[in-house]
């Protein structure tokens, strides 16, 4: 039976919940195993720095790393921060230019336009093709004497893109550039090896792969080549001085019973995940006219689906499926009342932008979640199409381009 | 966000859904917003052309749901007004009665644009209509 006490959750690409056999992991260290890991003479100490070095060759494992190149951090943001800043600094006799795209997190281009601001840095942000991927002939032509590093993100968090990710490597490689990419939305959920996708710096977040909020990692290259990044906080020079402060313990615990979950589980759950998601897009699509999915269907992570409902408001159609946990790309639900840039970026109409619904599914969405997902989407769509001023102008033959809006923003 | 019980209530029951005759010289349209905005209103009122009093209003709105309960809420308040009446509806009314948070207020702003725009329609449409009548006499 399914439980409506609470909305269906289809938003796992904003967070996940926790597996309880994380939790189950973490508990020992939420509770007596309470020592701090850099203390070095007590056994509290011994036990807590074990069970992170235990964790480090879990993260390290699933991406194919040494564990010796693993760095936990609070979490993306701060990884994605480290990446940049510590890059910029570290690198600064040999150039000062990244190249990033327009699509990325905006841990990546808010850090990147700071750098800009304090002068330290040029940046170049490349536009995505139609289908969100990098033009990689653009990207090539874009490396000057001075980039020291490209920032393009493993998977995209609004679209789920998949990057060629291997291609960027080795163009990084050949052109002596570092290779930085933000793997939040990826990690666990596509087959990630560093080595052979020649990635240098990698952003992991616990709370995207079933584990807790509140920590994450980074890997940084050890050799070929040997990648140094200055820190961002200063103190006490845990994590080869990259990033200060006390371990925390039951969320590196947590994030590495996480990574090893998700490894096991990474083959099954693509086929699973995959299947639930085309039929959730072929069912609406046939079910609805004018529905346009938004970035590659090739290219993209197992679980979403981002998909524009032309001629409804993304917002209003999120209050008529509200036994739906999803999120949308309409400025409605922003508080600057733009449309997500990443769907602009892409060269989406602000019209259809407005009208996006992002599908998140994941480890704990269940056929029959999907099925009513369809149903109620489908509901809300119709709902709204009959009272859409729009929908009645197209069904009219009104081109709507043609028509003179008022513009009240 | 949460909604005000309200905006829900306008939302899962809208009032007055639908569209009037566009010809027709005793109905006057208004749309306002642009879809590439996020909103666009369309406002209908059938006007009785010899008291000037509002008989019917209908709306179709592309919005989030503030827009859809505020265009909801001005069909009710319209009916049975004076066009006069019905053009100094200001959009803070609508604020105060669903509760609208601040970043909502321009969904307010639209649907009290669209009253005007809805009205300023039937009032051109008159004047065609009389301009006509007096070119028929003179002729």
């Amino acid at each position: 039976m399914l439980d409506l006490s609470r909305p269906i959750y289809l938003d796992n690409n904003a967070t996940t919940p926790l597996d309880a056999r994380v939790l189950e992991a973490m508990m020992p260290y939420l509770t007596n195993k309470f020592g701090n890991a850099a203390s070095r003479n007590h056994s509290y100490g011994w036990e807590s720095e074990e069970a992170v070095e235990i964790a480090r060759e879990q993260v390290a494992k699933l991406i194919g790393a040494d564990p010796k190149e693993i760095i936990f951090t609070s979490g993306a943001t701060e990884s994605d921060n480290i990446a940049l800043k510590g890059a910029i600094e570290m690198y600064k006799e040999k150039g000062n230019h990244i190249i990033t795209l327009q699509t990325e997190h905006k841990a990546v281009l808010d850090t990147c336009h700071r750098l800009e601001r304090e002068g330290v840095a040029t940046v170049t942000y490349l536009a995505p093709q139609k289908d969100g991927l990098v033009n990689l002939a653009e990207l090539e032509a874009a490396i000057t004497e001075k980039t020291i590093m490209i920032s393009i993100m493993f998977a995209n968090n609004e679209i789920g893109v998949v990057q060629p990710v291997k291609e960027i490597g080795e163009l990084c490689r050949k052109h002596n550039v570092l290779f930085f990419t933000d793997a939040v939305q990826a990690v666990g959920k596509v087959p990630i090896d560093v080595n052979e996708m020649k990635i240098d710096v990698l952003a992991i977040s616990g709370h995207k792969i079933y584990g807790p909020k509140g920590i994450g990692a980074l890997y940084v290259r050890r050799k070929n080549p040997r990648v140094k990044l200055a820190g961002i906080i200063d103190g006490g020079g845990h994590e080869r001085g990259m990033r200060s402060g006390t371990l925390n313990t039951p969320g590196i615990v947590g994030l590495g019973k996480a990574m090893e979950l998700a490894g096991e589980e990474l083959e099954s759950e693509t086929v699973r995940l995959t299947k639930l998601r085309d039929r959730l897009k072929d069912e609406l699509m046939s079910q609805l006219e004018e529905c346009y999915i938004n970035g590659s269907m090739e290219h993209r992570l197992p679980g979403n689906l981002n998909i524009s409902f032309a001629y409804v408001e993304g917002e209003g159609l999120m209050m008529g499926m509200n036994n739906l946990a999803v999120s949308s790309g309409s400025a409605c639900t922003s508080a600057s009342l733009e449309p997500s840039y990443v769907l602009k970026a892409l060269g989406v109409g602000d019209e259809l932008a407005h009208s996006s619904i992002r599908f998140g599914l994941g480890r704990f969405t269940t056929a029959e979640e999907v099925d009513f997902a369809i149903e109620e989407t489908v509901k809300a769509v119709t709902k709204l199409r009959e009272m859409s001023p729009l929908y009645e102008m197209a069904k009219a033959g009104i081109d709507l381009k043609s028509v003179q809006w008022t513009d009240h923003h | 966000m949460a909604y005000s019980e309200k905006v829900i209530d306008h939302y899962n029951n809208p009032r007055n859904v639908g569209s009037l005759d566009q010809q027709d010289d005793a109905v006057g349209t208004g749309i306002v917003g642009a879809p590439e905005c996020g909103d666009v209103m369309k406002l209908q009122l059938r006007i009785n052309e010899t008291t000037g009093v509002i008989e019917d209003a209908k709306f179709k709105t592309f919005g989030c749901g503030s827009a859809i309960a505020s265009s909801s809420l001005v069909t009710e308040m319209v009916k049975g007004k004076s066009v006069d009446e019905a053009f100094a509806i200001k959009n803070t009314e609508l604020v105060k009665e669903l509760n609208l948070p601040p970043v909502k207020i321009h969904c307010s702003v639209l649907a009290e644009d669209a009253i005007k725009a809805a009205i300023a329609d039937f009032r051109k449409k008159q004047e065609a209509k009389r301009q006509q009548v007096v070119a028929e006499v003179k002729a």
